[in-house]
């Protein structure tokens, strides 16, 4: 295009704001986290994750490259200018050969690259057991508004907001929602899945190495969402005997009184548990089926979430409807919190 | 090209020049394509339905809920009053307005009996405790079956309506197209009930 | 009784926030000056029957676009306020309640409110005009569907003064958006802004298919029409197919929360998981219905400021009508993590590819229609130029995020958001910038200032990629969409500055485009010629700004660039310098209606009273709707005939000034 006045100013402020930009950028990547968590694995899953996001990178890069560069060579030589040599064709618009080879380009790389993924989506379900040596160890997992609670079955302990892993060994996570869906993910170790009420989901992680992960709610869930992080230790075998053991002696029961007030919703600190009421992850699960947790028959109301519950209890304790299903919700209850804590 | 071919073009212009286009056959055509955005609302509600209808939640479910008489009667009231719409349109093709306008009312009638059937039928759940709000089935059953039943009381006022304008107009062509779309419409939940009867209903009682 | 109405009045209005304090004061201020100033120059009728109550596609396209550029600037206003927020960590400038909301109406505003008007606008200018004909199919439907896109979105938009805003995302999942955890009144303005804007836009999707069908000019077979037309027929058939689903869903989630009923809920049977596929059976779809209208005008602008004809249509056409297909076959990749299996999730991967066949063969016949051009660097060509290495990344990004295994640890992260952002502004709103300033002289006769337009193009690009580019690396460091603020600890503090500052770029780029149509109109570059780009289809066969009955003759087309053929011709010498006179006959033309609007303020007065759960609003609302439409139907007298005298005098007027 011809020179106006102005352009050349303008062409100035680009290139500064430009340089500017760019320096800011480099700054930022010196100055800030060099923690790619999702290229950086730290076990088997998120190892296979990175793999698969390295091999389709270069495999769509390899359209992606040439094209680019075919874009701005192609707009540079046949810009329009006095005297310009470079041919023009106005009626080119049509060539089979030409467009067989864009057609088949994409379909060959798509294809190679369908074939790796849907490899790749059956070896990385998350639901298939790691193979390895060892036993797996559980972890029962509720997403609350706005934190997370850990359940260690097989130990009997929980904790709030921090799970501690022995490395080297395969972690079979079950997981449900008592709050609004979330998401479960901890980058370092694998992707993530979605934690929903009344499912249980189940999600297989192991971490190679020992350390501290980052892990955080990915799946907005109402006001304080972004409080909803949470830290993986991965330690020793032995390290996680004597953190359980510690967690035994040191730490208090958890009643059924101590999780309605973490169903309060509201941010809340890392804990750990002694115990916790036996068949709590069950109990989350089926809270909304007849006869679970929630009463079956409860309507929305205008209430929070946790009022609510205490409003039904009294509400239906009085009403005719639903009495059974509520004795037997309370029975349970009573049951087992006072195994639970008696343990 | 407009001018330039406006020479060779010129005997289109007549042709074409009035909006180049029946005007009523164009309207006809927009309500085919707005049946189909229908049957995909209809279609998503189906759906949920399906998804939702052993979602009981400790209730009771359709088998137990149904009443097949009522039903039945209904089926038969609505297929008939799709007779008859068909009869109206033979009447208006005959060019008798009288004809016409009676089976209009036929169909009206049926159609409303139809809808009072239907209200009975829905006065009668919710008085039993089995209302929008019992459970994710019956949630399901009335938005579905309910939103037929306001496709046809829309059918009905709309119809009234034409009624009114026919006995005012006679059979133009402006009325005409506008008894074609409604009896278009009619034959159309027609269908949808066929659908509402076999997936809902019987399959429900089976 | 003082007491109460205070009650009310504070549960009414959003309070205690100096910015909703600031917004309540700006949008009072701004109402009584646009009254005062209608009144003061006495524009009141001019207003009410030139716009307000008019059913010419041409007018109703400016409004829908002027709509648009008012929304862009809300949702820019808010995607200013979340990413200061979110410049440096522990930030309080916005509390999380409120970052919630911003994000909701951010997205919401984006998608529905400013990419659907604009596109909307766009068909209604340029569709009629490309096909030759003087109107769309149904004008009165046409009106009918502006009034209630546009007071769907006041309805929405009200939500920020009033009652408060949605605050559980721009698809608001349940059990979020259920009462249980959501009572107030913002979701239900969600619903209804959205139900009523909704309704317009599929019977817009009708309108267009009937048009496209039935009114193409003599001898334009479809594979004759212009590629933006082709791209509008397949937007429309999607949109038929995909918004129904919207509408029950929405009032689905609406019975829920009115009636009690259980679809989504918790409890009671309810299976929430079902919303997230149904909306995304619409919300797929509709991103290829903002996106394939902007293909439609890249292939447009590309092969007229190549000067040559666009490569490869037959290809163009078919990747169009595949990609409509497939896009309804895609939906569940926005929840690979639900836990469906490796079936369910492969099956979607696949589906998902597929799309990127036709569109990378969309970009390559762009690059072709160029190669051995002649290609000049307008600011339409320019926007055009912008997008093809903005969208190819965007859609390289797009089939890493179809890889299912690897989505688990994209999905919900900044990389999602940098992809989606990538692709929705630099393939819509580009496209739609390069198709307002393309046919901007079509719509008012005078071109948009240049060097303003450049500023603002440089201002864009440069900006949007400092802001989303950094994106996708706090994607890798684990940074996830919709978090309202985060730790220093996290080390994101520094690429979040970086990404904050390209969003202040893009706003100082709209400034500028703002400035760039205050400027034109005051110092108009007057275009006389009616083919101010020396363009190849119909619409710019005519003069700018169209006359109300746009073609005084219908044209009658023997190819797919028609204009351009009969300069061709006229310059070679074998159709005479200058055409004969040509014999006009009477017009057939559509009245004004003021039912439209009316109707439209009827569904808000439902929609208003719904929000509220007032059923006696709800109730009067719909009555008057219902009124309306009976109304309407005994209009025998809905169109006139434009006499021939009066054509050749407008015609000689406009001519006469060539």
């Amino acid at each position: 295009m011809n020179k106006k006045p102005g352009s050349r100013l303008m062409m100035w402020v680009m290139i500064i704001v430009s340089v500017l930009s760019l320096a800011l950028t480099v700054w930022a990547l010196y100055a800030g986290s060099h923690n790619y968590f999702v290229l950086d694995p730290k076990g088997p899953i998120a190892a296979g994750q990175r793999d698969l996001i390295v091999i389709s990178t270069i495999l769509t890069a390899i359209v992606i490259v040439p094209v680019t560069i075919l874009t701005f060579v192609i707009v540079w030589r046949y810009r329009d200018k006095p005297g310009r040599k470079a041919k023009y064709d106005p009626d080119f618009n049509h060539s089979t050969k030409l467009e067989t080879i864009w057609w088949g380009i994409p379909i060959i790389v798509i294809a190679v690259l369908g074939i790796v993924t849907v490899r790749y989506t059956y070896a990385l379900e998350p639901s298939v057991a790691i193979q390895s040596q060892k036993q797996p160890i559980t972890i029962q997992v509720a997403s609350m508004d706005w934190k997370w609670l850990f359940m260690y079955p097989e130990e009997g302990i929980a904790s709030v907001n921090s799970i501690t892993i022995p490395e080297d060994t395969p972690v079979r996570f079950e997981l449900t929602s008592d709050a609004p869906m979330n998401s479960f993910w901890v980058p370092e170790l694998g992707g993530q899945i979605y934690t929903m009420s009344g499912m249980a989901m189940t999600l297989y992680l192991q971490a190679d190495h020992q350390g501290t992960f980052f892990g955080s709610g990915a799946n907005f869930s109402g006001e304080h969402f972004a409080q909803m992080r949470f830290d993986v230790n991965a330690v020793s075998d032995e390290q996680y005997q004597t953190w359980v053991n510690k967690v035994k002696t040191e730490s208090k029961p958890m009643s059924m009184e101590t999780y309605q007030s973490l169903t309060v919703p509201g941010t809340a600190d890392k804990q750990t548990f002694s115990a916790f009421p036996e068949g709590l992850f069950q109990q989350l699960v089926t809270k909304y089926l007849p006869g679970g947790l929630a009463g079956g028959k409860d309507r929305a109301t205008h209430t929070t979430p946790s009022t609510q519950i205490n409003e039904k209890e009294s509400e239906e304790g009085q009403s005719d409807m639903g009495t059974n299903e509520h004795d037997g919700m309370e029975m349970n209850d009573q049951e087992s919190t006072d195994t639970n804590t008696s343990n | 090209m407009a001018q330039a071919v406006s020479q060779h073009g010129h005997d289109h212009d007549h042709s074409h020049d009035h909006g180049h286009h029946d005007p009523q056959e164009m309207k006809l055509l927009g309500f085919w394509i707005f049946l189909i955005t229908d049957v995909i609302l209809f279609g998503t509600l189906f759906a949920t339905y399906v998804v939702l209808h052993k979602n009981t939640a400790g209730g009771p479910g359709g088998a137990e809920i149904f009443e097949m008489p009522g039903v039945i009667a209904e089926t038969f009231i609505l297929l008939t009053s799709s007779f008859t719409s068909g009869l109206a349109v033979l009447a208006m093709n005959r060019g008798n307005v009288k004809q016409l306008i009676s089976w209009l009312i036929v169909t009206f009638v049926l159609g409303a009996a139809f809808i009072g059937l239907e209200v009975t039928e829905f006065v009668k759940l919710i008085g039993e405790g089995h209302g929008i709000s019992a459970s994710a089935f019956l949630s399901a059953f009335f938005t579905l079956v309910g939103t037929h039943g306001l496709h046809v009381s829309v059918g009905l006022v709309w119809m009234l309506l034409l009624i009114i304008q026919l006995s005012r107009r006679g059979i133009t062509d402006v009325t005409r197209g506008k008894i074609n779309v409604i009896s278009l419409y009619w034959h159309f939940l027609d269908a949808v009930w066929i659908f509402l009867l076999s997936v809902v209903y019987l399959l429900g009682v089976m | 009784m003082l007491e109460k109405i205070k009650d009310f009045a504070s549960d009414f209005f959003v309070t205690g926030d100096p910015l909703i304090y600031g917004a309540d004061v700006s949008i009072g201020l701004a109402m009584i000056a646009i009254v005062v100033g209608l009144t003061y120059f006495k524009k009141w009728g001019w207003l009410w029957r030139n716009y307000l109550t008019t059913v010419d596609h041409k007018k109703i396209g400016i409004m829908y676009i002027l709509a648009s550029i008012l929304m862009l600037f809300r949702g820019g206003v808010d995607a200013i306020m979340m990413r200061t927020q979110l410049a440096f960590p522990n930030l309080e400038f916005l509390h999380p309640e409120h970052y919630n909301q911003v994000f909701t109406t951010h997205g919401v505003v984006m998608i529905l409110f400013m990419a659907m008007p604009f596109m909307f606008g766009l068909f209604n200018i340029v569709v009629p005009l490309q096909l030759g004909a003087r109107d769309v199919a149904y004008p009165f439907l046409n009106a009918l569907s502006f009034w209630l896109f546009f007071l769907g979105a006041m309805l929405f938009n009200l939500s920020f003064v009033i009652g408060g805003s949605p605050d559980a995302g721009w698809l608001s999942y349940p059990p979020l958006s259920e009462l249980q955890f959501n009572p107030g009144p913002g979701q239900n303005f969600y619903i209804w802004g959205i139900q009523i804007s909704g309704i317009g836009s599929l019977a817009t999707g009708i309108n267009f298919i009937v048009t496209i069908i039935k009114m193409r000019a003599p001898g334009m077979t479809f594979m004759k029409m212009p590629m933006f037309t082709w791209s509008v027929f397949a937007t429309c058939v999607i949109i038929i197919f995909a918004f129904p689903i919207l509408t029950v869903t929405l009032a689905l989630l609406f019975i829920d929360r009115f009636a009690g009923a259980h679809f989504f809920t918790l409890d009671g049977g309810g299976n929430p998981m079902m919303y997230i596929n149904l909306i995304w059976m619409w919300g797929h779809p509709e991103v290829y219905i903002v996106i394939l209208p902007a293909f439609g005008i890249f292939s447009e602008i590309v092969s007229v400021f190549s000067r040559k004809k666009l490569f490869g249509y037959t290809s163009m056409v078919f990747a169009m009508l595949i990609i409509a297909f497939v896009s309804f076959f895609t939906w569940a990749h926005h929840f690979f993590t639900m836990g469906s299996g490796a079936d369910v999730n492969a099956f979607f991967a696949l589906s998902t590819m597929l799309i990127a066949i036709p569109t990378g063969v969309k970009i390559f016949n762009w690059l072709f229609t160029m190669y051995r051009g002649r290609i000049r660097f307008d600011l339409p060509m320019l926007w055009t130029i912008g997008f093809i290495p903005c969208f190819i990344i965007g859609g390289m990004t797009g089939v890493l995020l179809s890889v299912a295994p690897a989505d688990f640890q994209y999905h919900n992260s900044y990389f999602l958001i940098a992809h989606f952002h990538q692709v929705l502004i630099g393939g819509v709103v580009f496209g739609y910038f390069a198709g307002m300033y393309y046919w901007w002289p079509k719509m008012f006769g005078f071109k948009l200032n240049e060097t303003l337009g450049r500023w603002a193009f440089w201002f864009w690009n440069i900006g949007f990629y400092v802001c989303f580019m950094p994106q996708y690396l706090l994607g890798l460091m684990g940074m996830t969409r919709r978090i309202s603020t985060f730790d220093w600890d996290t080390g994101w503090g520094p690429l979040n500055v970086v990404s904050t500052m390209g969003a202040y770029l893009m706003g100082v780029a709209f400034l500028f485009q703002v400035l760039q149509i205050a400027y034109s109109i005051k110092h108009r570059e007057v275009d006389t010629t009616g083919d101010i780009w020396d363009a190849h289809t119909l619409e710019w066969s005519i003069p700018s700004p169209a006359p109300e009955y746009n073609f005084a003759v219908v044209p009658v087309v023997d190819s797919r660039d028609p204009l351009w053929v009969e300069k061709q011709r006229r310059a070679a010498g074998k159709l005479p310098k200058n055409p004969p006179k040509p014999v006009y006959a009477p017009i057939h033309m559509p009245k004004n209606s003021s039912i439209p609007i009316i109707m439209s303020t009827f569904f808000f007065i439902a929609g208003f009273g719904f929000v509220f759960l007032w059923t006696w609003m709800a109730v009067l609302g719909l009555i008057g709707v219902a009124g309306c439409m009976i109304a309407r139907s005994f209009q025998y007298d809905t169109d006139y005939y434009i006499p021939v005298e009066e054509i050749e005098k407008t015609e000689a007027s406009i001519r006469g000034t060539v």
